[in-house]
């Protein structure tokens, strides 16, 4: 018995006849991820549990730092979304230390940040999450003159020419994969979920796809070149400094904006020539699954729609006020309940952390991050019958904390983002927003969903890749009136003190905060709380679910030995792991004896 | 610090183990000269493990000149530290890298490394993917998850057994016995997991500063006990290729070195290729006339910064580590740190978090003269180098020793 359920990827069964199913690892993400789900015998899933199983440590290491040498090390939090953790952090300083940054400072965070979001949509849609929509094997199948019209009919939805038209381009690309399918072993595409029922699309759109997956490749190196030009490299960027950025002579060289600008052009062609059309027929392909028919998800939305509250701490200044006085490209706010018909302003004194199903010792409460705790308190997996070790879910069963926004889960990211900004009547959100809507035929509703979450990822990397190009002209501009200002001075005896600061704003994947406490010129506490923490959390103290576990119970699966729809929904929030779980304090060290020794070293 | 730990930073920087020997004879060259010829027909003779289409006919295939190819075989050559003479035998082993199977893991890790050989240029990545390398388990990028991977991986192992590189990105860590990672449904440490993908392994390539000694898990106080790869895995050859990311064009490098010769290249005593890491920063720095000047940025955003003057009073850590981004630069060659106006972090050196990585100079550093075999701190090393320029050096000499400004606040 044991064997043959593990032979089908369900490890037991139990009284009821629910197939208990552990997806370890989840691929196609950031980090290490588990997922628990519990399948009647209906096929649904009725119940699901998300858990982290791996961390590092990264705020405990911070601690006894120079506060000017954080954003370097916090920026490893991750490897994808790293000038983002690189910039809060930055900008969680400039907040203690109460300095506004000049303003072709905030340009190139702007444009630095921008480059990020556009190439982390791409990869995460194409590379990352194209694999649970398009099926690789069956593009085999197509015809590629039939393909060129597809092609041609979903560009056409999104008013573009199409980005490849020509069949024999098609026909070059289907027999690279044919060779590769029939004649050897598939490689990274190996073993996939290939021939399930819930593939949707018809050969000729998997090709498309298909071709356009590896297009993509191509166009993501285009786009982090454009991270690199002000950042000095992609990963991990390496040119904002407390106070501004080091890139003068990148914005005093017409060339090196002139190039930025090229491959923003080129990298916005295919955004709109490739990327949305896929959306649209991606979208209308599983549009069924982005309707609620069984109501399970308070009859709006669909498939993998979730908890339905959304929080956006908003993003990208737009003026040289400050912080959190200046205008904002996304609005910050919370939607709560899946009602559109009203907006809450934010409130950070909400924000908070629990501990209840985190491996971490709790203090009674759930705790701001200012005041944030972590110490560790690992209790295991549970090592069942059949030799497979399965979560505590009773007790404590990730290594994430549990986010609570006045005591409530919310989901945050892309979706979020348009949500706020859509309810809110953000000008620019609804035009982009409502251009997309209209042309699929869809309303609103349907972004709630796993398939709508997608697709809200998609209208946001237009919009960036737009205004990118009105940020880089007034950079431009401005450069060429003869400001050439990078950096505002400070006097760091006196500000570095004694004080706090914190930056609330937004990462590809969602709401990011870093909280930063400075005492005598050194790191008291650092927490960050991170977009994957808010989404990927553990149940929280009332039993509250996560979006993770919310969007995925009551999904119904085709074949539960293979969770296809599972993998869909998880990756459609673009789960970044090791972004969440950055935090411990460990037993047996004492923090107190660690201290970075000013010399350095020697 | 320690009178140990500093005679031993200092030995590493005198090492003759970091020497690069950029010419090692006639005689050497032409004997590895036909060993190549002799492992790229033996690998000829072998069936493409996964018979997909060679490199050239992907190229041509994707409208690109043969020209173009030789080129980039010309530069690469030239790269790995080898005479132009072996220009057609990089280009042969280029061809032939179908033949060599890749397991890729990830531990302790943010996903860098993955993202920065996603950014590979010379092959693409798409061509690595597809048609170059067999790519057999990828978490970042393969389709399959749970189970499915767990025994997309266990076959890859089996049916490579003893031929597929492995590479690691991630630190591993040992604390808590191995349970602050796991990973599979049965819940197998990092530890473990690391243990069983290296024992079929022909060789183990760790790739980024937390595979190779820990990187910024392994910072003070490391909670995790994390460890790079070197300490874990014994009897097994074992290369570093650390920075934070890696350069992707040293990935291909040790992996086109591999197929071309059938061995892994020549190494440091830390176990770094020396054709990437036989130099210093400083060496090839395109700000190193201006340190040579004594015109050095003396706060972010002045003259000096839009002079591109040098950043070594701004803490650049380049006169201290070895590491070719300042000939190959990233992302296309597009930029890199020192090119953006921010120095040097030192991030292919061991425990740089903690030595290195601040915004600082080093005033008391002792480092090899590349001119010279003699000993010098940083400032001494520059007044040697600078007899005529009195003036520029002064500045930089008193400063540098007292370490710059007030706002360090006399930590110096």
């Amino acid at each position: 018995m044991t064997e043959t359920a593990e032979e089908h990827g369900f490890h037991k069964t139990d009284a009821n006849g629910n197939k208990h199913i552990i997806v370890d690892p989840i691929t196609r993400i950031e980090g290490h991820l588990r997922i628990e789900a519990v399948i009647d015998s209906n096929n649904k899933i009725v119940d699901a549990f998300s858990s982290s199983t791996m961390f590092r440590g990264i705020e405990t290491i911070l601690k006894g730092r120079d506060p000017r040498d954080c954003g370097l090390m916090a920026m490893r939090i991750c490897g994808v979304c790293t000038g983002t953790h690189y910039q809060r952090s930055i900008e969680a300083v400039e907040d203690a230390f109460n300095i506004t940054i000049p303003k072709n400072a905030r340009l190139v965070r702007n444009l630095i940040q921008g480059s990020l979001y556009v190439h982390d949509h791409l990869v995460h849609f194409y590379h990352l999450h194209a694999l649970d929509f398009v099926d690789v094997v069956a593009a085999t199948k197509a015809d590629p003159a039939a393909t060129a019209a597809e092609a041609a009919k979903w560009a056409k939805v999104a008013g573009v020419a199409p980005y490849t038209s020509d069949p024999a381009e098609f026909k070059v690309i289907q027999d690279r994969i044919i060779k590769f399918v029939k004649e050897g072993r598939l490689g990274i595409f190996g073993n996939g979920y290939w021939g399930n029922p819930h593939y949707k699309l018809t050969p000729e759109q998997n090709l498309i796809g298909v071709a356009h997956y590896l297009k993509a490749l191509d166009i993501q190196r285009d786009m982090a070149k454009m991270q690199a030009i002000f950042g000095g490299k992609n990963p991990h960027p390496q040119s904002i400094v407390v106070g501004g950025v080091t890139c003068v002579q990148d914005i005093q060289n017409p060339a090196r904006i002139g190039l930025f600008k090229q491959l923003l052009q080129d990298s916005t062609e295919f955004i709109k020539r490739a990327y949305l059309p896929d959306i649209y027929m991606a979208g209308t392909m599983y549009a069924d699954e982005a309707t609620d028919k069984d109501a399970t998800f308070k009859g709006v939305g669909g498939t993998g729609g979730g908890i339905l509250s959304y929080m956006s701490y908003g993003d990208f200044r737009l003026d040289d006020t400050g912080f959190y006085n200046s205008a904002l490209l996304f609005p910050s706010g919370v939607v709560l309940d899946g009602d559109i018909s009203k907006a809450f302003d934010l409130d950070e004194t909400k924000i908070t952390e629990d501990v209840t199903h985190s491996w971490y010792e709790g203090t009674g409460a759930p705790e701001h991050p200012y005041e944030g705790t972590t110490i560790p308190k690992y209790t295991g997996l549970k090592e069942g019958e059949d030799g497979y070790k399965y979560l505590k879910t009773d007790e404590k069963y990730s290594w994430i904390k549990s986010p609570l926004y006045d005591g409530k889960k919310v989901e945050v990211g892309p979706l979020a983002r348009m949500v706020v900004g859509y309810v809110k009547g953000d000008e620019r959100i609804q035009k982009y927003v409502g251009n997309f809507l209209k042309r699929a035929n869809l309303p609103i509703t349907v972004l709630f969903s796993t398939v709508g979450r997608t697709a809200a990822r998609a209208i946001e990397t237009e919009l960036m890749a737009d205004v990118m190009l009105e940020w880089v002209d007034e950079l431009a501009k401005n450069a060429a009136s003869g400001d050439l200002s990078t950096w505002t001075d400070f006097d760091f005896d006196v500000v570095s003190a004694d004080s706090k600061g914190r930056a609330l704003s937004e990462a590809p994947r969602g709401s990011l905060g870093h909280w930063v406490k400075i005492k005598d010129g050194k790191v008291e506490n650092y927490q960050a709380v991170v977009p994957s923490t808010w989404n990927a959390g553990p149940r929280g103290p009332n039993g509250e679910v996560g979006a993770y576990e919310g969007s995925l119970i009551g999904t119904k699966v085709a074949d539960p030995e293979q969770p296809l729809e599972i993998i869909r929904t998880v990756h459609s929030f673009d789960p970044c792991i090791a972004c969440a779980v950055h935090v411990v304090d460990t037993k047996g060290k004492e923090l107190a004896v660690y201290k970075v020794d000013p010399t350095c070293a020697f | 610090m320690s009178i140990d730990k500093e005679e031993s930073v200092k030995k590493l920087f005198t090492a003759e183990s970091a020497k690069v020997d950029t010419n090692k004879g006639d005689a050497f060259y032409d004997e590895l000269y036909i060993q190549c010829q002799k492992r790229i027909e033996d690998l000829r003779k072998l069936e493409p493990l996964n018979n997909r289409m060679d490199f050239t006919k992907s190229i041509e295939e994707q409208g690109l000149e043969r020209r173009d190819f030789l080129k980039w075989a010309s530069a690469t050559t030239a790269m790995m530290m080898l005479p132009a003479s072996f220009t057609p035998l990089v280009a042969e082993a280029a061809v032939l890298m179908n033949r060599v199977p890749v397991i890729w893991v990830e531990l302790q890790d943010c996903a860098g490394n993955s993202e920065a050989l996603l950014r590979s240029d010379g092959p693409q990545i798409d061509e690595i993917i597809l048609d170059i390398i067999s790519l057999e388990f990828h978490e970042t990028l393969q389709a399959a998850s749970g189970h499915q991977a767990e025994k997309q991986m266990d076959e890859a192992m089996e049916h490579f057994h003893g031929k597929y590189l492995l590479f690691v990105e991630g630190s591993i860590p040992m604390g808590m016995d191995g349970q602050y990672g796991t990973i599979g449904a049965k819940a197998e440490t990092f530890h473990e997991h690391l243990l069983r993908a290296a024992s079929g392994a022909a060789a183990v390539v760790a790739v980024g500063s937390c595979a190779t000694y820990g990187g910024i898990p392994a910072a003070a106080p490391n909670p995790t006990d994390a460890v790079g790869v070197m300490d874990v895995i014994k009897g097994k050859p074992v290369i570093n290729i650390p920075a934070c990311p890696a350069n992707p064009s040293n990935m291909v490098g040790v992996l086109l070195h591999f197929v071309l010769t059938g061995t892994i290249p020549e190494l440091d005593s830390l176990l770094r290729p020396k054709f990437a890491f036989g130099y210093r920063i400083h060496d090839n720095c395109e700000r190193r006339a201006h340190f040579d000047a004594g015109e050095f940025v003396e706060e972010w955003g002045d003259e000096g910064a839009k002079n591109n003057f040098c950043l070594y009073k701004m803490g650049c850590k380049g006169p201290m580590t070895f590491n070719n981004c300042s000939i190959i630069r990233y992302n296309e060659g597009v930029n890199w740190p020192i090119g953006v106006g921010r120095g040097c972090i030192g991030c292919s050196e061991p425990d740089f978090w903690d030595k290195y990585a601040y915004e600082r100079p080093m005033a008391n550093a002792h480092i090899k003269a590349p001119t010279g075999g003699v000993e010098k701190t940083v400032d001494e090393f520059g007044l040697g180098l600078l007899t005529a320029a009195s003036i520029g050096i002064g500045i930089h000499a008193a400063a540098s020793a007292v370490a710059g400004k007030k706002a360090e606040g006399g930590q110096y």
